[in-house]
């Protein structure tokens, strides 16, 4: 697994997809830091923590789109799969080298948070509460993210796929809402990605909202390597 | 050690590979020869565990590729039909990158130092595999599979897009890693099997064609006992000769050579060799026999007529291991 992750995390920069990722996921987070933190005059940083989560639905593809595409179209696919690894060592090798760089990305808030301490006092427990449910929120998109980057050949189809998926997984609560079978709308509202990370970013952090989000993550990663598992036996 | 047995390969309704069973032993080189689409690459892929048989069972070193595949994978080198290649790493970065792949545990740098050498790509180690050439790309493939120097290597058409001095080094490095590992090599170059390969496997519509040594292969169906003469004299008198020649069964003139010479096809009656008779029928008449040859026929022209479906028979019954090599 080591391999698979260190020569992923190499990619990520050997093709500038990490520069642009980074910089751009940077831009748009300070853009929010300095909009309704530096420009209110405030500490509270949950208006900031609310808006990332559309950052990932946008961003988060990018990291995702060439995992297992790319491998396929560039034939390399051929050699991992008649490597001595198991198809978890791939999948989670690929997944683990999006998070690293999810989780870099994602631990910029600290700094914004170093920098209002300056001004007033600032609330660590949920500043960091916060870093975990985003790193709990890329888990699950990025392993959604990484299943549908293996449904295809092209990158930018996967791309498209994802952020579809990943807005979807966003509007969940909106959608929830017009459903008129009461049931359905239930079921939908239980899945909510985003309530879940709202209750986080007002403070609320409890054990379902972990649970939840490691669930997907787990089980969209177990769908991945159903796909080659599959794939193989056609 | 390869054991085959029985494989089989279905793609919905297409039958890929058919009921195919063979053994390779260790220190040996066995080829693989068939027309493009007939089954090769796809019992490759099976071997290697890069995809599933539909029934049937390989065995590598006596572990099933399936059932135990990562313990199978690690005996094998495996050069695709497309090296798997990333384009935008060094070939260095990227043969360390196969040496952590294959959790390999031989000194690193020596290791790769080696590998490259053997395969001639110390020169370009620091270069991006993208830019490199095609026969550079296909012997960083080859190195990638020699990485942990693996006792099986499966060779899927290893000299493709070589220039002749490096297909003739890439063969003759086969060559010598056939001493000790277990190889399996495609190909649809007649000649490049014929110089490497101790065994022929030639794959037609999915099934096994034809089944021997390299010289049996040739040597079964050619029928030594035709013959191509080339003589100088009288057509007509020369065929009204050699026609009474004992035992002949067939005498034809082909075309004039050279002005006066005259090329003529003899077949005699099996078993029996006409060329002494030949010779002093020609010299009774005082016609200057200029070339006489066997019409052997090539391993192409084999080939071509196993896959054509020209019917010769051929005996299908893989070689025993003793019976191997020195076999008549």
């Amino acid at each position: 697994m080591g391999a698979i992750y260190r020569r992923e995390i190499g990619a990520y920069f050997t093709s500038g997809v990490a520069y642009i990722f980074l910089a751009v996921f940077w831009l748009i987070s300070g853009y929010f830091f300095y909009g309704y933190c530096l420009s209110y005059a405030t500490t509270d940083m949950s208006a900031l923590f609310q808006n990332m989560f559309m950052i990932c639905v946008f961003l988060i593809p990018l990291l995702t789109m060439r995992l297992f595409s790319e491998e396929k179209k560039q034939k390399t696919e051929q050699g991992l799969l008649t490597a001595p690894v198991s198809l978890g060592e791939i999948v989670f090798g690929k997944y683990f080298a999006a998070l690293t760089l999810y989780a870099i990305a994602i631990a910029m808030p600290f700094l914004y948070a170093l920098i209002l301490s300056s001004y007033g006092t600032v609330e660590w427990g949920i500043v960091f509460a916060n870093f975990l449910a985003q790193l709990l929120l890329g888990m699950a998109l990025i392993s959604v993210g990484a299943l549908i980057s293996t449904l295809t050949e092209n990158q930018i189809v996967a791309a498209v796929l994802s952020f579809v998926v990943m807005l979807a997984m966003y509007l969940i609560d909106m959608i929830a809402n017009n459903v008129t079978w009461e049931w359905l709308a239930n079921v939908l509202k239980s899945l909510s990605f985003y309530t879940r990370y709202y209750s986080v970013t007002c403070g609320l952090f409890n054990i379902t909202t972990v649970l939840f989000y490691v669930s997907v993550a787990v089980i969209f990663n177990f769908l991945t390597i159903r796909v080659f598992e599959r794939r193989r036996w056609s | 050690m390869i054991e085959v047995r029985n494989l089989t390969k279905h793609y919905g309704d297409k039958r890929a590979v058919n009921d195919i069973s063979f053994t390779v032993h260790d220190g040996e080189i066995l080829g693989f020869l068939g027309p493009n689409g007939a089954g090769k690459s796809t019992t490759m892929n099976m071997l290697t565990g890069y995809i599933s048989s539909t029934s049937g069972q390989a065995l590598i070193n006596g572990v099933d590729i399936l059932e135990n595949p990562i313990q199978a994978k690690s005996y094998i080198g495996y050069l695709p039909e497309l090296p798997p290649l990333y384009l935008d790493m060094t070939v260095k970065g990227y043969l360390n990158y196969i040496y952590d792949l294959k959790k390999c545990k031989l000194p690193r740098r020596a290791h790769l130092n080696e590998v490259m050498a053997l395969c001639k790509v110390h020169d370009v180690q620091d270069r991006i595999i993208k830019n490199l050439s095609k026969g550079y790309k296909q012997r960083v493939g080859l190195a990638q599979a020699l990485v942990g120097n693996p006792p099986v290597l499966i060779l899927d058409e290893p000299t493709v897009g070589l220039d002749p001095k490096q297909i003739m080094e890439i063969r003759t490095l086969i060559k010598k890693l056939g001493k000790n590992h277990t190889v399996i090599l495609s190909s649809h170059i007649l000649s490049e099997i014929q110089a490497v390969c101790d065994r022929i496997i030639i794959i037609n519509h999915g099934t096994i064609a034809a089944h021997d040594t390299t010289d049996n292969l040739s040597k079964n169906i050619s029928t030594d006992h035709r013959v191509i003469a080339r003589i100088e004299g009288p057509r007509e008198e020369i065929v009204k000769a050699l026609r009474n020649i004992n035992g002949i069964k067939y005498c034809r003139a082909d075309m004039e050579r050279e002005p006066g010479v005259y090329e003529y096809e003899l077949e005699a009656v099996a078993g029996s060799d006409i060329r002494r008779s030949l010779f002093s029928i020609l010299s009774e008449h005082g016609w200057p026999l200029l070339m006489l040859r066997s019409a052997e026929m090539t391993l192409e022209d084999v080939f071509l007529k196993i896959t054509m479906g020209e019917g010769i028979t051929i005996p299908s019954t893989p070689p025993t291991p003793q019976e191997n090599g020195g076999n008549e």
